[in-house]
């Protein structure tokens, strides 16, 4: 049972397997706003080989009584399969990708080259006066790329939000 | 199905028009509660072609909703409902909303522009989909006719599978018109949607555990008993029996356990008996059946029932501590979970508490004493208590199978109060929406299933007027539905709380420039009556039941009077109004409790 009284917000990371049909993202969207419930993040793609399921993961924030309500309500959707606490059923993964522009010459270009090969930021595209960088990590990772990138030249960030599984041999349909 | 219907179907293609109602036919549906428009024409054309279908002209596509609600509450079946593409399908959004919130199971065709014009702004066109997503269980647009049959036959299951609601289909014009070839509803369990209706036996032990420990226990069931069929109704009334313990139900729930039984303590929650609130709130342990701990139910929540071990059953897991965190979850179809905890208690060894149970008993008779219910009906000005009151008896001395349906405010709250209802199915009331303008349409839709029911829809005068039109179609059908109007020439509820609340500033709640109902209920072919003195209603109520027809019987009542009991909205079920004299109380009355609904 979930303590009402406890108002402490912890982060979630949801797995939901569904249907990949018309509209499911608006119905799993439309339950979060219909119902005030916080998106941090949500990604989604089919995952199986016919493209009949697509697999969500959803980062929100909420007290152990909302998380609960939030995975009840994404349940009783009719094209949802599964659905899967990431954080509270055991050690998981959560990944993110992002692409991220710098402009800048010389010294801070050299500089942004050297950050990012100590953060395994792969560069995808350079010009005279700009690079991007393609980078894999957990959330906290990225970002404190991002804080080095921006006093170099920081221009744009395009992010995918996060992607997670959990760690083992188990998997989300049993 | 018959033999020949089958053949028919595996050798033929057939319009897409065709498709459906071949698949509502295998789908169990008698009756469809529409009307007719552009995108919908080659179904209305299939209709008119066949016999097996019955279909209701309606006057208003809210109405059609409405009234596939009454049928389907009062036989447990789904309705069905037909509209057109866009004024059509907006219009039926407000019952569709009715049926989520209160757990009914329908289905609703709507007609859509035909596929290549979708997102074109074409003519009636409306994003169905888009807009009925939140206002409905699940819903469907059939792009490809080789899915249409299997999408209806998928409606027809997610509508009435777990917990029951409203199912929209919508079909552009195209489809309905294509060629495909008709399947049977598939024997393999649905992909993805499969709720669990029984319940897990370690649960069960535990609550018949606590039960049996129980000094003051008591049981709270709501719609989903009624929801689980009249054999849910049986074994619930037995269960209370065997143990011994008070019951009481919600508003959806009133008829599971039979008014005149002595262990039914009445309705609960806002404006429930001073008895079911107090037991509630001083119970040790609380049984709950099918009910989802409503704000109408529970008042202010940290007050809510605050020493007691919580139970609760429930088909839909996302009821389950939403509202109110309880000590053992239940998660089943409330038959199958009455029917376990039958079991259950049979073999558990443990004794009650007799003791402490006939204690409890005693305090509740205490509580009974104060007789919240009582009026004083004196002169000539009728009470409204009293009219209902005497609807109900003299219902009851013609013995005759009746069902009552209601509007939304005061009357509907009376109706609840004053009316004993002795078997489910039998009560049809816009409970989660409150939807004005309800109880009409839900009674045609109650006659059409039962049509030599009496049905009578208790309103008030403000709430009837929402769906007046629906008149024409009591007339065109025949249907003998009975309006019993209690006419305080007030939007009583909206009244009661300015009163209240608000400083007596009657703001925009007055019936001004109401019709002559009589007159009004003869235009459309009705009889009409109006009592205006105490000591004519009787004769006006017996003139209303003998009449073959249907009639509006239009009782003037105190303009005046509220509805009491009542908990204050942010109030503790022991911080009750019992009546006017006590209505100072509600100077108390806290901000946030202001902030309510």
């Amino acid at each position: 049972m979930p303590d009402p009284s406890d108002t402490t917000f912890r982060n979630a990371t949801i797995a939901v397997l569904v249907e990949n049909e018309a509209g499911i993202l608006a119905r799993v969207v439309g339950l979060f706003s219909g119902r005030g419930y916080n998106i941090e993040s949500l990604t989604v793609a089919p995952v199986d080989e016919g493209r009949r399921l697509s697999r969500i993961t959803i980062v929100t924030s909420g007290t152990d009584m909302v998380i609960e309500q939030i995975k009840a309500q994404l349940d009783r959707l009719v094209p949802v399969h599964k659905v899967a606490d990431l954080t509270l059923e055991g050690p998981h993964l959560a990944r993110e990708m992002m692409l991220i522009k710098v402009v800048g010459k010389g010294e801070h270009r050299s500089e942004a080259l050297r950050l990012a090969d100590a953060f395994r930021a792969r560069v995808v595209d350079a010009t005279t006066e700009s690079l991007v960088f393609e980078m894999t990590g957990a959330g906290d990772k990225l970002d404190a790329f991002i804080a080095l990138m921006r006093p170099i030249g920081l221009k744009e960030i395009s992010r995918t939000g996060v992607v997670g599984i959990a760690r083992g041999a188990g998997g989300l349909l049993a | 199905m018959s033999a020949t219907l089958q053949t028919q179907t595996e050798a033929r293609t057939m319009t897409g028009a065709e498709i459906v109602l071949q698949a509502l036919k295998e789908n169990g549906v008698e009756v469809i509660f529409g009307y007719p428009g552009g995108a919908v024409l080659p179904l209305y054309d299939a209709l008119f072609q066949q016999n097996a279908i019955r279909h209701i002209l309606v006057r208003h596509e809210q109405a059609a909703v409405h009234a596939a609600e009454g049928y389907a509450r009062s036989t447990g079946k789904v309705g069905c409902v037909l509209v057109t593409s866009g004024p059509g399908a907006t219009n039926a959004v407000t019952g569709l909303v009715d049926a989520l919130l209160d757990s009914v199971p329908v289905v609703c065709l709507t007609g859509q522009v035909p596929t290549h014009l979708i997102g074109n702004d074409a003519f009636q066109e409306a994003d169905t989909t888009g807009i009925t997503r939140p206002a409905t269980k699940h819903n469907y647009l059939v792009k490809d006719i080789g899915k249409l049959a299997a999408t209806v036959h998928e409606a027809f299951y997610v509508a009435r599978a777990g917990r029951p609601g409203p199912v929209v289909i919508d079909l552009p014009k195209d489809i309905l018109i294509g060629k495909g070839t008709y399947q049977e509803a598939p024997q393999a369990p649905h992909r993805s949607y499969r709720p669990q209706t029984e319940p897990e036996a370690g649960a069960i032990r535990e609550a018949v555990a606590l039960l049996k420990g129980a000094k003051r226990p008591i049981l709270y069931s709501g719609g989903g008993v009624i929801n689980a069929g009249p054999e849910a109704s049986r074994l619930l009334t037995e269960f209370v029996r065997m143990t011994g313990m008070p019951c009481t139900n919600t508003l959806m729930g009133l008829g599971a356990c039979p008014a005149s039984d002595p262990q039914f303590l009445g309705m609960l929650g806002m404006h429930g008996t001073y008895e079911a609130n107090l037991a509630m709130h001083g119970c040790d342990v609380m049984l709950n059946i099918g009910a989802r701990f409503d704000d109408r139910v529970t008042g202010r929540l940290n007050a809510f029932s605050p020493a007691s071990k919580k139970i609760h059953a429930d088909i839909d897991p996302s009821s389950i501590n939403k509202n109110v965190p309880v000590d053992v979850a239940i998660v089943g179809d409330a038959g199958r979970v009455l029917q376990a905890l039958i079991e259950a208690w049979k073999e558990d060894d443990a004794a009650q508490d007799k003791a402490a149970l006939a204690a409890w008993w005693r305090q509740i008779d205490a509580w009974r004493a104060k007789q919240c219910l009582g009026y004083v009906q004196q002169g000539s000005i009728i009470k409204p208590q009293h009219a209902v009151r005497r609807l109900y008896e003299m219902t009851r001395e013609l013995g005759r199978d009746t069902y009552i349906t209601t509007e939304v405010g005061q009357h509907q709250m009376w109706a609840a109060q004053y009316f004993g209802f002795e078997k489910p199915n039998r009560w049809m009331t816009s409970g989660g929406l409150g939807t004005m303008g309800y109880g009409l349409p839900s009674a045609m839709g109650v006659q059409i299933a039962h049509p030599d029911a009496l049905v009578i829809d208790i309103a008030g005068e403000a709430s009837i007027l929402m769906n007046i039109q629906e008149m024409g179609t009591l007339a065109q059908y025949r249907l003998p539905v009975k309006i019993f109007i209690l006419n305080n020439e007030y939007m009583g509820m909206v009244r009661q709380w300015q009163e209240l609340l608000h400083g007596s500033r009657y703001s925009e709640s007055y019936s001004a420039a109401l019709p002559d109902f009589v007159k009004l209920a003869e235009s459309f072919h009705a009889h009409g009556i109006r009592v205006t003195r105490a000591e004519d209603l009787d004769a006006g109520i017996r003139e209303m039941l003998a009449h073959p027809g249907p009639v509006i019987a239009d009782i003037a009542v105190a303009k005046d009077e509220n509805c009491f009991p009542m908990i204050p909205s942010g109030a503790a079920h022991n911080e009750m109004i019992l009546g006017a004299g006590q209505s100072g109380g509600v100077a108390g009355v806290t901000d946030e409790g202001k902030v309510l609904v």
